[in-house]
């Protein structure tokens, strides 16, 4: 029993750290701008696609036509030669094994070039306007970003594979020193945690430690008082928003082998990610990590057989159920603070 | 006062007048009885006919919608007298002709269907209504189907069944006006239950993962039935949401479950994410019981198969046809499309497309578009020709009863398409069954309901 319960605690972490990295750059949004971003689930789903584009464009070939043969199905046959391994040799194969981590080098300039459009553009313009009118632009550019990468990539999931040295299962206890073959888990998905984990560590990390960090809390907490002292705050509010869209772009990339990216990849986050960062509580950086794991583990555990025997489709609700227990007991949430969306 | 004057009563007049009402109403039905049967929804009366194609091109199904749709276009083109002429050429006995449907044009609406049931009826719904499609096509999920079909019925309009392989379709949901051409959950059981016994033996534990409606339902059910009459145990039986993108939380409770067989009743997208992350977890190189950990599909989609890569290779499950096939039809119609689109066709394509035909050549057959004689063309109607083998549309469940294929990953494919192999072709007689097992009733042909 003690393998089942750690296999399920792991598969929670691993749930929850997706969860957590989503709803830390909601937060990251909602704390400094005060912005109720609802095309945040977008940016994740923006940031997968841009290891589609990155893998697309290194998987480009040359197609020649070989009229004197014809394929199994009747059609002339297509001659491809791979481009990058013709230009590259062996460093074009490894660069296509491993597309996706690479992915993330184009993904972090457009994700912040996006993130910075997107605030000077159209979300500077809702600052002060009620979060019910924030909730529908932000809603609406979600539509727009989703119907762009469908009329682009079509509506199906593209399967992204993941580096072919990091596929099947690492043997976890026999590493602890216990039977082989007994608690083994998918080596992608505990890259994706640590992953998770260095990134959520290195967000807290800058905006403790950084001098910038420093005014983007100070910012955070009294923002007139911070503008009195001569700092430009907006301009670094813009720049937070850019870092919230990298960190929800190179979170969908590192998530594609896991999960075929397709145009509603974000939507399908959405609702989950603000359910864990209202848990959270709003604006509350460690609020929206710890409520992402609790809830990956609690749904993690919902899904075993046996909790199924005693509460059938509990695995469908617990998500929600737990969200409803948490605000009736402490309606600002794990972290939340005093004036946060209080009118 | 000028008629009483001549002596007629206001008796009289009212008398007159009532047997003037009843002989002016009267009469026509009399004497237009064949007209009057003729009036019926979307009965066409210009120079085209349309169908509604109701395809899921978004969702959890819509590599297969968007597939269908390329047959039904080459099926409408065909039938038109366009391209090639595809299985027209090879379809015994046939009433087609080119030259359309009774001498009117073959034109199509299309509605996406999402892959959701209410989406799919409200879609049929449209295009019965404004398109006045005459008669309904499509869907790769079988709760769409059973919705459109029941819809159907009501307004009296046939529905031809895309992909659909759920026993309920033609089993305790079946229509008067729904046909469908693939085959089900039980026959997939009846083929692929020998097949295991003998590559896996009968000492096994299987563990199911199903999608949660109901195809995945008789899907489970069926391939219970067949594996347990080998011998197999079932260990667990786990219901998953349709669409559940990340399926980890299900599958970590197999690994030590004292399982050593994963049976995916899992579909389209499902089934690649399914089966990708049961490799990711490593259960296809895992041992349990002291025999390999084996991987089953007891339903192949050949489009997801291209879709979940190298993790196909070897996993044995059931298809309704495939492209590599030998037969005249197969040949005829893999060329057609592989000309028409670069690339084979899938078996929801063929279906599709053989589905089209059909009900064009009932037409043909009945010389009219008014359903019940179509209904009655297409019951108990024996052809050939179509990629299966000999085929009866059955007339007690409009279940087509025909050949179904055993297929296997393949190992070495050649191309991208290449990803199957035929293992196994189950002969009809072994997949036939008394269609009463599963209930349901037709319900009536006549009198055609009027739509709108």
């Amino acid at each position: 029993m003690f393998e089942v319960i750690f296999l399920q605690f792991l598969n929670g972490l691993d749930k929850g750290a997706a969860y957590a990295l989503i709803a830390l750059g909601l937060t990251l949004v909602f704390g400094t701008l005060g912005v109720v971003n609802f095309a945040h689930g977008a940016l994740f789903m923006l940031g997968s696609f841009c290891a589609v584009l990155f893998r697309q464009l290194l998987t480009m070939e040359t197609v020649t036509i070989d009229p004197t043969k014809l394929s199994p199905w009747g059609a002339p046959l297509e001659v491809r030669a791979p481009l990058v391994q013709a230009w590259f040799g062996d460093f074009g194969a490894v660069l296509v094994n491993y597309s996706v981590p690479a992915s993330i080098i184009i993904t972090i300039p457009i994700m912040l070039l996006v993130g910075i459009l997107l605030e000077r553009g159209i979300i500077k313009h809702f600052y002060k306007r009620p979060h019910a009118e924030q909730i529908l632009v932000t809603f609406g550019l979600a539509i727009v970003a989703q119907e762009v990468i469908k009329a682009f990539f079509g509506p199906n999931p593209i399967p992204q594979p993941m580096p072919s040295d990091l596929r099947g299962a690492a043997d976890i206890g026999a590493f602890l020193g216990m039977q082989a073959n007994v608690i083994t888990y998918p080596i992608w998905r505990l890259v994706y945690f640590l992953f998770s984990a260095v990134i959520i560590g290195g967000v807290f990390a800058f905006l403790q430690f950084t001098t910038f960090g420093m005014v983007v809390r100070a910012g955070m907490a009294d923002r007139e008082t911070v503008g009195l002292l001569g700092i430009n705050i907006d301009r670094r509010f813009t720049i937070m928003f850019g870092l919230a869209a990298v960190v929800a772009g190179i979170a969908g990339v590192m998530y594609t082998p896991l999960l075929p990216p397709n145009y509603h990849l974000g939507m399908d986050f959405l609702v989950l990610s603000f359910v864990v960062v209202v848990v959270g509580g709003m604006g509350s950086l460690p609020g929206a990590v710890a409520a992402g794991f609790l809830l990956g583990i609690l749904q993690s555990f919902a899904s075993m057989t046996q909790v199924k025997a005693l509460i059938p489709g509990i695995d469908q609700i617990i998500i929600y159920l737990v969200a409803v227990v948490i605000l009736l007991v402490l309606p600002r949430g794990l972290f939340g603070r005093r004036g946060v969306m209080e009118a | 006062m000028t008629l009483l004057k001549r002596g007629l009563s206001r008796r009289r007049v009212l008398q007159t007048g009532m047997a003037g009402i009843i002989g002016s109403g009267v009469a026509p039905l009399m004497f237009t009885k064949g007209a009057w049967a003729q009036e019926f929804c979307n009965n066409p009366t210009g120079d085209t006919v349309t169908f509604g194609l109701n395809l899921p091109l978004t969702g959890a199904y819509a590599e297969e919608g968007a597939d269908e749709q390329k047959a039904y276009e080459l099926a409408v083109r065909h039938l038109n007298g366009e391209g090639d002429g595809g299985l027209i050429g090879v379809l015994t006995p046939t009433a087609l002709k080119g030259n359309g449907i009774l001498g009117k044009k073959v034109a199509f609406v299309t509605s996406d269907s999402q892959t959701k049931a209410d989406v799919a009826r409200a879609g049929a719904t449209r295009m019965i209504e404004r398109d006045g499609a005459i008669m309904v096509s499509g869907g790769s999920s079988s709760a769409e189907a059973i919705a459109v079909q029941g819809l159907c019925q009501e307004m009296g309009v046939i529905f031809m069944a895309g992909l659909t392989h759920s026993n309920d379709t033609t089993g305790k949901d079946k229509k008067r006006y729904g046909f469908r051409h693939f085959f089900n959950a039980y026959q997939s059981g009846i083929g692929l239950g020998p097949v295991l016994g003998q590559e896996y033996g009968k000492d096994r534990r299987a563990y199911h993962l199903t999608a949660d409606y109901t195809w995945g339902w008789t899907q489970e059910e069926s391939m219970k039935a067949a594996t347990e009459a080998l011998g197999w145990e079932t260990v667990q039986a786990v219901r998953t949401p349709l669409g559940a993108g990340d399926f980890s939380q299900f599958l970590t409770p197999v690994l030590n479950s004292g399982a050593d067989v994963l049976i995916l009743n899992h579909y389209g997208n499902d089934m690649v994410n399914s089966l990708t992350q049961a490799v990711q977890f490593g259960m296809r190189d895992r041992e349990a019981n002291g025999k390999n950990f084996e991987i089953v599909v007891p339903l192949f989609s050949e489009l997801m198969a291209k879709g979940a890569g190298a993790n196909i290779k070897g996993i044995f499950g059931t298809s309704n046809w495939h492209w590599n096939l030998q037969d005249p039809g197969t040949v005829a119609f893999t060329k057609s499309f592989g000309a028409a689109y670069g690339a084979p066709p899938s078996q929801a394509a063929h279906t599709a497309y053989v589905q089209a035909l059909l009900y064009a050549d009932a037409c043909e057959r009945a010389g009219t578009f008014y359903p019940p004689e179509v209904i009655k063309a297409l019951e108990g109607h024996e052809f050939d020709g179509m990629g299966n083998g000999a085929t009866l549309y059955r007339a007690e469940d409009h279940q087509c009863i025909k050949n179904i294929l055993v297929v296997q990953g393949n190992d070495n494919p050649t191309s991208e398409y290449d990803v199957l192999n035929v293992v196994q072709e189950v002969q009809r007689d072994a997949v036939s069954y008394d269609p009463a097992i599963f209930g349901g009733d037709l319900g009536p042909a006549e009198p055609a309901p009027l739509c709108a």
